[in-house]
């Protein structure tokens, strides 16, 4: 009968655990992320879970970042809405107009008596996710930064220094030449989100405005300014380069990454998230810092983040705010902070998991992972440079990706498109401020 | 007159219809209603605060240049594939009918495609097409021409043709073998007794009287076109470059999904409701009664 009591046991142990998991506070989390990053989202759950008893955080995969966003949107239209969503960047300005509809992080952690310091947060990441008076709005869960990649070995093959990537985009373009000329590859350069890329963080970088009000941080009537001269040149210089292919375009979002990996073009701009991917290709890369314009003054000043922050829903108990606070807590912790930097590639929040991560020496075994935290942390941010923030993003980006379509297809020229981009733009922005 | 039936209980009928009545109303005319209604209002993507318009949101649709592209892209797109995918089936089945042996599997293999879901057909010509891994498109290079989908709007275009008519090519396939075998052999045997060639005979007797077969099928091919290829755009060519091929639908799905104008979005999807209304109209009022199935 032993047997008999073993089973017994177990069943009342069963029976016991599933009835505390029940009078534990149930909290949802709803993400986007794939892969491995689902596995750091579900370790992370399952070990803030066995840490204490009286919350239950579940986390929930609802697809890619637009359709995380539109999931939680249509559940809170129908009064279902989970405690907690990841939202990307460019979702944030729709996130922060929903006033009513979520509740700010600082709120949720101070209302439930947790310590809460602003200070030992990076301040780059901080700054992109708080109201324009400082209150923090959500908490940055992955961020990522665009760095420059190269491929050693086409390097070699044109004769440029293969431990000395450009530094400017000047730099870029007579390497990118170089290498097509040499016939070391069939292309020189390419580039994942040119909107992110080569407008958002090319003008926080070199330090010149994205749009009035601050690039949209200041709120009201914001009006593109992408069509200043600094951009002109940049984006003329890129639709010569497309002509004969030493520039090759890949896409609106991240396909440029298999024309480099394909081994196409030998310099290549992308997010630090992006990085697994090359490692696991098994090419002979390199890393750069993003490289800057030589023109502008005082460049480069710092890279604005990209990547998503968790949101927290209005309308919970303060129970589930609770529960909320203590997951936030958690997940501030170094060592959590550290695993989640190491594993995913995505960027520490706290500068004491940076030190620590330092201090591990992790960054030397792995050249290239810090190059992202230094580009943003290099410079106190300036208003031009702590990221850019409007309502309808996601729409604005798709009109510049249009026009750029047209500029690189050799329908129009830089200054055309830009021209466009802005009025386009800027009546697209009108309409959404006029609901 | 075609004779009437009676039934003799009154509610058993009706009891017997209700579950696809219940059906109905949930899925078709609930959403249509909320379709209607929407797209009657602006509101923000939350639905915090709205405000209801009356007609502004179809004005706004109805003069938007974009639109207005989208309109012509989409009738562009509709009349290429439904002509690519008929005149390739048509041609597939009457060689088929000329098949004497292994009839069974031709035909078998013919019809295989249309099973596979539009997305998937979708990335299956994004990848033999795509510029830098696709083996179809490494063939187009040696063979002189630039092909660059992703930055061409024309050959994006002519992509996208390519993976919708494919998958409707069995379709139509389908019917027409079915329409050439209801034809009479005796009037085939009679025009060749005369001296016909056998071009001569096909377009003398054989696609005259495949003509209803052709017209259902030219309505049927519209409707998939307008409004069944919704993945295959979004697998191959998310609308670009620029918007050359942003098809109505796809913009129904991009202006509602991803730019959060819900109002627009909705006064989009009603336009369509009467377009596919009307088809559906013109397909019952003139088609069904003419189409021999045979």
């Amino acid at each position: 009968m032993k047997f008999h009591g073993f089973a017994a046991s177990l069943a009342a142990l069963t029976l016991f655990s599933t009835t505390s998991a029940f009078a534990a506070t149930q909290i949802s989390w709803w993400h986007a992320m794939t892969g491995a990053n689902a596995e750091v989202v579900n370790k992370i759950a399952k070990d803030f879970n066995a840490s204490q008893s009286e919350y239950e955080l579940m986390p929930v995969f609802k697809g890619t970042y637009p359709e995380t966003l539109n999931a939680g949107i249509a559940a809170f239209r129908a009064g279902q809405a989970p405690e907690i969503m990841q939202v990307f960047d460019v979702g944030t300005g729709v996130m922060m107009a929903a006033e009513g509809a979520v509740k700010p992080v600082a709120d949720v952690l101070t209302e439930a008596g947790a310590k809460f310091d602003k200070a030992a947060y990076l301040p780059g990441i901080v700054a992109y996710y708080s109201k324009p008076d400082g209150t923090m709005l959500s908490f940055p869960y992955n961020s990522s930064s665009p760095i420059l990649y190269y491929n050693k070995d086409i390097f070699q093959k044109a004769g440029l220094d293969v431990n000395n990537p450009p530094k400017t985009w000047n730099e870029v373009w007579d390497a990118a030449k170089k290498i097509k000329t040499s016939g070391a590859a069939p292309c020189g350069y390419t580039s994942t989100w040119l909107t992110w890329i080569h407008l958002e963080n090319f003008a926080a970088w070199n330090n010149v405005p994205w749009a009035t009000q601050e690039n949209g941080l200041a709120g009201g009537d914001v009006e593109l300014k992408i069509n200043a001269p600094l951009y002109v040149n940049h984006f003329q210089a890129l639709a010569d380069l497309a002509k004969d292919g030493t520039f090759k375009y890949g896409g609106r979002t991240s396909e440029a990454k298999q024309i480099f990996l394909a081994g196409e073009c030998g310099i290549f701009t992308e997010s630090s998230g992006g990085l697994g991917d090359i490692v696991k290709s098994g090419m002979n890369y390199g890393i750069g810092q993003l490289p800057y314009d030589s023109d502008a003054p005082g460049a480069p000043q710092n890279t604005t983040p990209g990547g998503a922050s968790l949101w927290v829903f209005g309308n919970k108990t303060p129970e589930q705010y609770k529960g909320v606070a203590a997951f936030f807590t958690y997940l501030s912790q170094t060592d959590v902070q550290q695993y989640l930097h190491e594993k995913s590639g995505y960027l520490p929040v706290t500068l004491a998991a940076y030190e620590a991560t330092k201090k591990s020496g992790f960054y030397e075994k792995n050249p290239g992972r810090e190059t992202p935290i230094l580009q943003m942390m290099g410079k106190a941010p300036t208003e031009n440079s702590k990221g850019v923030r409007l309502p309808n993003l996601p729409q604005v980006r798709d009109i510049q990706n249009e026009e750029f379509e047209n500029m690189l297809a050799g329908k129009q020229t830089a200054q055309q498109a830009l021209d466009n981009a802005v009025k386009r733009g800027n009546a697209a922005i009108k309409e959404a401020l006029g609901n | 007159m075609t004779p009437r039936v009676v039934f003799p209980n009154k509610f058993l009928p009706y009891l017997l219809v209700a579950p696809q009545l219940a059906i109905t109303l949930i899925f078709f005319y609930w959403p249509a209603g909320q379709a209607l209604y929407q797209s009657m209002l602006k509101e923000d993507p939350f639905g915090l605060r709205s405000k209801f318009v009356w007609f502004d949101n179809f004005k706004r649709v109805l003069s938007d240049p974009s639109y207005l592209n989208s309109i012509k892209v989409t009738i562009v797109f509709s009349v290429a594939t439904a002509a690519v995918a008929m005149c390739v089936a048509l041609l597939l089945a009457v060689m088929a009918d000329k098949v004497v042996r292994g009839k069974g599997f031709y035909r078998t293999l013919m019809i295989w495609p249309y099973a596979v879901a539009p997305a998937i057909a979708g990335m299956l010509f994004l990848f033999l097409f795509n510029p830098s891994i696709g083996s179809l498109a490494v063939l187009l290079r040696r063979a002189g021409i630039p092909w660059d989908p992703v930055l061409n709007g024309n050959h994006a275009m002519i992509l996208l043709v390519i993976a919708a008519a494919w998958k409707q090519i069995s379709y139509n396939f389908l019917f027409f073998v079915a329409g050439l075998q209801a034809i009479p052999k005796t009037l085939i045997e009679a025009a060749a007794i005369d001296g016909a060639g056998e071009t001569k005979r096909f377009w003398t007797i054989v696609f005259p009287l495949l003509a209803p077969t052709t017209f259902f099928l030219l309505v049927i091919n519209t409707t998939y076109a307008f409004f069944d290829t919704f993945g295959i755009v979004h697998a191959v060519t998310g609308g670009g470059p620029g918007k050359s091929t942003e098809t109505l639908v796809y913009k129904v799905y991009n202006d509602g999904f991803v730019n959060l104008i819900l109002g627009s979005s909705a006064a989009q999807s009603v336009i369509l409701m009467v377009i596919v209304i009307a088809l559906t109209a013109i397909q019952f009022r003139y088609v069904e009664k003419k189409v021999h199935y045979g």
